[in-house]
């Protein structure tokens, strides 16, 4: 057990490196932006006179030397402290907490779902290797590559939802249904599929394509030929032998590839009018609310790293070795 | 290896060849788009909501009577312009970063390579989508933003090359007779390690492609040109009573980035070509 906890205090201080980079990035950021900070703040405010900019400038510190400004920053997130949304007239946590539910649902669910459906569409083309379903499952997923993930959204909301009418085509839920228990969640399901599977459907032919490769190159190796050789059946072999170490390298990139599915439900939630962080995103972007996009910014980075925990856990339960080794 | 050789190895793979072809009619497209659809792809040529295969308006009109095929033409170029850049962009960033890297090796490497994971870590949609809102849209912006989010990978792959070729009796053999570091690194290794590089470059912008159409259909597209994500993200809203308006930019892009990912696997084919055959 000594292995683990090393591996996550390795992690934890990794973790910490990266959300300090990402606080003191995000602080340049708002710097390097064109027009002083407390113009801007004016700005969104509504109101640009000379003394009220003078009061904010004073009030938030900008009179004072940058590094100086730096230390007051990190101390205010330490505390939980992101800002405050000007045009939302919240403190930009609020906002935040508020939204993080719905898009933890969607990118959690996704991120299972392709993981799951990409490993077992990738070993049934693996064990099929040369027939026409490996092809088949080839050409998806160099489509599923090609296909910007909003437009794919588009298209399925406009088949299953306008045209067949069997799923909701945006939203959370029914809004004046007044659902409760079982049939809420049921509701909130109903609208979650059209989201999830867009979301889902391009990391899902990423990771098909590499559990092919992987489980193909397994194959070759010793291991599976002593196997052969002590005569267990092709099944036992392809699943217990074969993809339980070929799984190993997809889940290594599911984990580096976590930070981009996250930054891809901006778009989903955008089309799908899914109330999370990344319609939030969107919003922001409109309103030009920067102190919510950078706390979007930090939020979004913390999800990366606790995916990127979650897939050292998933890899720790296939290859127990991972324990001692590390 | 030779000219023949390398075609020969890329014509093998029928769906490279595919994707060279398609490749080529965007380009075209992207050339002559000023001599098929004269004029300003922004102003109103037909009426507005018409159909396609309607009056004059091959793949229809949008809400403002914009003509939908001259959009794409005039869309493919600022596709492959932005593709092209960040990409070349992202290639001088990553392949420098890694070339130092791997050709210092010890704390320089170690540096160069945690901050080349820290920048993985980051979601790079959302920093680009930061970068881009923070310092308003425009050409630039965007190219920038998109070479900032997408360097890493180059930086690993070019840093594995030279760590591997740093040893090799031949840059040996160039230290030994005195050539300075830099001219080992461009003259020497460089050169050597260029087939990984080119193979994931030319992937890589399908990438920045579908990148810059993200942040166009988000509205962060350069106001003053004409984008495929931008077509569709204007539209998106229009799509219960006008679904071409978003379907045909949506094609255009999925045709152009499929074609480059098939030209890519080819180059991959050709450049290396023991593992193709290996690959079965």
């Amino acid at each position: 057990m000594l292995g683990l906890a090393q591996l996550f205090a390795g992690r934890l201080v990794k973790a910490a490196a990266i959300l300090i980079t990402i606080v003191v990035l995000n602080f340049l950021l708002v710097h390097a932006a064109p027009g002083d900070p407390a113009m801007v703040m004016a700005g969104e405010a509504g109101a640009a006179d000379e003394q009220f900019v003078a009061q904010l400038r004073a009030q938030f510190g900008l009179d004072r030397p940058l590094t100086e400004q730096l230390a007051t920053y990190v101390g205010k997130v330490v505390q939980g402290d992101l800002g405050y949304s000007y045009r939302q007239q919240r403190p930009v946590w609020d906002i935040l907490w508020e939204r993080l539910p719905a898009t933890l649902l969607l990118t959690l669910t996704a991120f299972l779902l392709s993981l799951a459906l990409g490993v077992l569409l990738g070993a049934f083309a693996a064990v099929q290797v040369g027939r026409w379903s490996d092809s088949a499952i080839t050409v998806l997923a160099l489509l599923a590559y090609a296909t910007p993930i909003y437009w794919t959204g588009l298209m399925l909301s406009l088949l299953f939802a306008v045209e067949l009418g069997w799923l909701p085509a945006f939203g959370y839920e029914t809004i004046g249904a007044g659902y409760t228990g079982l049939d809420h969640a049921l509701d909130v399901a109903r609208h979650m599929v059209l989201p999830v599977v867009t979301l889902a459907l391009f990391y899902m032919a990423a990771y098909a394509r590499l559990t092919r490769a992987s489980m193909l190159e397994v194959r070759g190796q010793d291991f599976v030929k002593t196997a052969r050789a002590k005569g267990l059946g092709p099944l036992r072999i392809e699943t217990r032998h074969v993809l339980r170490n070929a799984i190993l390298p997809v889940i290594t990139v599911a984990g580096i590839q976590a930070g981009q599915l996250v930054g891809g439900s901006i778009l989903i939630e955008t089309v799908f009018a899914w109330p999370g962080i990344g319609r939030l995103a969107f919003e922001a972007v409109l309103q030009r609310d920067y102190q919510v996009l950078l706390g979007i910014f930090l939020v979004t980075s913390v999800m990366v790293i606790l995916f990127n925990i979650l897939t050292d856990l998933l890899y720790g339960l296939i290859d127990p070795r991972i324990q001692v080794a590390r | 290896m030779t000219n023949r050789d390398f075609w020969r190895g890329f014509a093998r793979n029928k769906g490279a060849v595919l994707g060279l072809l398609l490749l080529l009619a965007v380009m075209a497209l992207a050339a002559f788009a000023d001599i098929l659809f004269p004029g300003d792809p922004w102003e109103m040529a037909t009426a507005p909501f018409q159909p396609p295969l309607s009056g004059d308006a091959l793949l229809g009109s949008d809400m403002l009577g914009r003509d939908i095929a001259a959009g794409i033409a005039h869309g493919a170029r600022v596709s492959l312009v932005i593709g092209l850049i960040s990409t070349a962009v992202a290639l001088l960033i990553g392949v420098t970063l890694g070339a130092v890297a791997g050709f210092h090796g010890g704390w320089v490497d170690d540096a160069v390579m945690r901050f080349t994971e820290l920048f993985q870590t980051i979601p790079n949609f959302v920093l680009a989508v930061v970068l881009v809102a923070i310092f308003t849209p425009s050409l630039t912006t965007i190219v920038i933003a998109i070479a900032v989010v997408s360097w890493p990978p180059l930086a690993r792959l070019a840093r594995a090359e030279f760590l591997s070729l740093r040893s090799r009796e031949f840059v040996q053999a160039a230290v030994t007779t005195g050539q300075s570091n830099l001219t080992i690194i461009l003259r020497q290794i460089l050169p050597n390690s260029l087939s990984p590089i080119i193979v994931s470059a030319s992937l890589m912008v399908a990438t920045a492609i579908l990148l810059e159409s993200s942040l166009s259909f988000l509205g962060l597209g350069d106001p003053n040109a004409m984008s495929w994500g931008y077509m569709v993200g204007a539209a998106r809203t229009m799509i219960r009573q006008a679904w071409w308006m978003s379907f045909f930019p949506g094609i255009a892009i999925v045709l152009t980035v499929l074609s480059l990912n098939l030209v890519g696997e080819g180059l991959n084919d050709a450049l290396n070509p023991k593992l193709a055959r290996s690959r079965g």
